[in-house]
């Protein structure tokens, strides 16, 4: 959950800080349509904004949480959260010792990362094979 | 010479060199003009000189109906960029701390969309005064080189400052020392030309006021 | 020894798949260095694609007159996982600070890495070269030019990291006692590509050094070698801080009003305004914050000579010398000029005067 904005240093966080915030929900809703018009998913680094203390969070309390909230384990944890807005997602990856190493804003209908991948599959599928096969080596062994 | 080499130059040895250029040939001549004396007046006085020199500083800065109506266009565009060039130099925060750091006072600024706005109407004016100068047959005739450069020397800081501002073209370390540079050039050249009227405008206007008050009639 | 070998023609693909990474760990790792090296999103299937193929190649780091804090800025960054990998990708086969070998050992690593990988390695140089008495800095008894003129021939190209390889940095400083000078005023055949800063962002330098790994090109660089995409823009265009400067709201110093409620740090001295660097976006610590974030005015460490600029607290428009003084001594020595030349003038008008010869009627009528 992204904490309110309250700075030991006392910096006052004002309203309009920079230009970014409102300039980028839009986006964010024209990202939206697209998506529903012609399927076309987004992704916006929110690393490439400037943002102000406190500027981050205003964003992510706008969009809020939806229905599904995913946590993933691949070179540290992973969340991808869908707000409260279908459609628009809040992907957050940290590396091991939980620092934020990126976080995105994805349009889509499902994050990428979500989906299984052909590669995960393909090494899946012999792995899975080798299981069911030492299985039924040993199921022959007992009934022996 | 890198472009910070260059910024690093005119806000250093530059500005010095355009300070020393500046003060000292305004200075000798101002002290010149002073040392020059005028002969005693052997009539008697009707009249104060200094009243008279004080209200005629006041007067003939508010422009008369008459003349107003003969050359409306070169009072008004004279006032406007006047008056913007004193709310660019005098009001925008940058050159108050320039200001406060030589001569050690300072005053609010304005925010700076305010002075673009005064900056951008400045050029304009200026840039109208210029194509009026040309078109007026009589103007043109009387145009000589001393007045272009004293025009260019004027609109330069405006525009290099406006450029500056605005980032356009180059980077800003070059952008904010040509900026820089076109102030210095403008000082430089500013004891030399008729750019010496913003220090001799009121002496002028007070010496005439005190002829006529000396005689007991109006200015 | 034998898979020395195999390791340089491993891929990065290869040998992540054999630590058992998942493509979606990969999918995790493209993202985050997309994100690292400034590259929009879209283009992180390129990255996956380019990191996959990418070989693994020859780094050889060189230190001269450096302070190596940044060695420290890389090191000390964050996350173990993502710079890991990508440093586990690459063959670092000398830096004097970071290897186990030393003496001899140590040099024998370099040659051999030289010969080896002859016209292929990465060669990453911090610190500047002072080309007056080469005693100042030598490494193994040989002077910095030489290893940095020897090293050099044979390599794919340089990253000049910080801004004393780069610019000259603090060495380079007035009245610069070493002669110190920037790797590109020596080297003028090889593609440099400038890393400053003091030090530089640690995710700029990885970010610099992936790209050149993932897309095995030169990234579009600014007109004094600066990779464009970290340093394409000004601190001041991307402070949050910006809004203030055009209200004209400004801390007046660092414990005011204007301070506490975070407004703009010009008039203390900011550099934001002719500084280009990633710090207002990129940020630092792990991205937690930047100079001006914490209330201090950007100094301008990526930019050359910022140790010349006249003083971190005088604000850019302020002139670097005493004007004051200077206006003072002008004025005292042109009072006396101003006072001689009316002297002067008043003599010249009195002969004049004198020589003026009266005219009466008698010589009218003449």
């Amino acid at each position: 959950m992204p904490e309110t904005a309250t700075s030991p240093f006392n910096i006052q966080i004002g309203n309009d800080l920079t230009w970014n915030v409102m300039p980028l929900l839009h986006e964010v809703k024209h990202a939206l349509n697209k998506l529903i018009e012609s399927g076309e998913t987004t992704v916006i680094d929110l690393r490439s904004i400037p943002l102000a203390p406190g500027e981050e969070d205003r964003i992510l309390q706008t969009l809020g949480v939806g229905e599904i909230q995913a946590k993933l384990n691949a070179l540290g944890p992973s969340e991808i959260t869908e707000t409260r807005y279908a459609g628009i997602w809040i992907v957050t990856h940290y590396n091991d010792e939980e620092d934020i190493i990126g976080r995105f804003i994805e349009v889509t209908m499902m994050p990428e990362i979500l989906c299984s991948q052909r590669e995960d599959m393909i090494a899946a599928y012999e792995a899975f094979d080798t299981t069911l096969e030492e299985n039924n080596e040993s199921s022959v062994e007992k009934s022996e | 010479m890198t472009e910070i080499d260059f910024l690093n130059w005119v806000r250093g040895p530059g500005f010095q060199i355009a300070t020393i250029i500046f003060v000292a040939g305004v200075l000798i001549r101002i002290f010149e003009i002073i040392l020059l004396g005028r002969k005693a007046n052997l009539a008697e006085a009707k009249g104060s000189e200094m009243s008279s020199g004080l209200r005629t500083i006041v007067t003939r800065s508010v422009p008369q109906a008459d003349s107003f109506k003969r050359s409306t266009f070169t009072i008004v565009t004279g006032y406007i960029f006047h008056i913007g060039l004193f709310v660019t130099i005098f009001l925008y925060a940058p050159h108050i701390l320039l200001i406060k750091d030589i001569v050690g006072i300072s005053w609010p600024a304005l925010p700076t969309p305010v002075v673009d706005a005064f900056a951008v109407i400045s050029i304009i004016s200026l840039l109208a005064i210029l194509i009026h100068r040309f078109s007026n047959k009589v103007l043109h005739y009387l145009t000589n080189f001393e007045d272009l450069l004293v025009w260019f020397v004027t609109i330069a800081p405006l525009v290099t400052g406006y450029i500056a501002f605005h980032r356009i073209g180059f980077t800003a370390p070059t952008l904010l020392g040509i900026h820089i540079l076109s102030v210095e050039i403008l000082m430089i050249v500013f004891p030399f030309t008729k750019l010496m009227h913003a220090f001799t405008l009121f002496m002028a206007r007070w010496y005439n006021g005190a002829i006529s008050g000396y005689r007991g009639v109006e200015s | 020894m034998t898979n020395k070998f195999d390791d340089k023609n491993k891929t990065l693909g290869d040998t992540l798949r054999s630590r058992g990474i998942s493509r979606r760990s990969f999918l995790k790792f493209c993202a985050a260095t997309a994100s690292m090296m400034a590259l929009p999103p879209a283009m992180i299937p390129k990255v996956a694609h380019a990191l996959e193929n990418a070989k693994r190649p020859s780094v050889i780091w060189l230190s001269f007159q450096e302070c190596t804090g940044c060695t420290e800025s890389l090191t000390r960054s964050h996350s173990a996982t993502i710079e890991n990998l990508i440093f586990d990708s690459i063959s670092l086969d000398y830096h004097h600070t970071l290897q186990a070998a030393s003496g001899h050992a140590a040099e024998a690593a370099r040659e051999a890495a030289m010969e080896e990988n002859h016209g292929n390695y990465i060669l990453v140089v911090d610190g500047s070269i002072p080309m007056d008495n080469p005693g100042y800095s030598t490494i193994a008894g040989i002077s910095n030019y030489d290893m940095l003129m020897d090293t050099a021939k044979g390599a794919a190209a340089i990253i000049a990291v910080g801004t004393c390889a780069t610019y000259g940095g603090i060495p380079h400083a007035k009245p610069n006692p070493t002669g110190a000078v920037s790797v590109g005023d020596l080297i003028k055949d090889k593609p440099i590509i400038n890393v400053p800063g003091c030090p530089p962002i640690p995710v700029v330098i990885t970010g610099v050094v992936t790209h050149f790994l993932t897309f095995g090109t030169i990234p579009e660089l600014d007109h004094i070698g600066r990779p464009k995409v970290f340093y394409g823009q000004s601190i001041h265009d991307r402070c949050y801080r910006r809004p203030f400067y055009d209200k004209g709201l400004f801390a007046e110093t660092f414990d005011d009003e204007g301070a506490q409620k975070g407004w703009c740090l010009f008039k203390l001295g900011c550099k934001g305004p002719t500084t280009y660097n990633a710090c207002a976006t990129t940020k630092w610590n792990n991205g937690t914050s930047f100079p001006i974030e914490a209330g201090h005015p950007c100094i301008g460490c990526s930019e050359p000579d910022f140790w010349d600029g006249g003083g971190f607290y005088k604000a850019l428009s302020m002139p670097t010398e005493n004007i004051t003084q200077t206006a003072l001594y002008t004025a005292a020595g042109a009072a006396a000029v101003g006072v001689a030349a009316g002297a002067l003038n008043r003599a010249k008008k009195n002969a004049a005067t004198k020589a003026h010869p009266n005219t009466t009627i008698e010589d009218l009528e003449k």
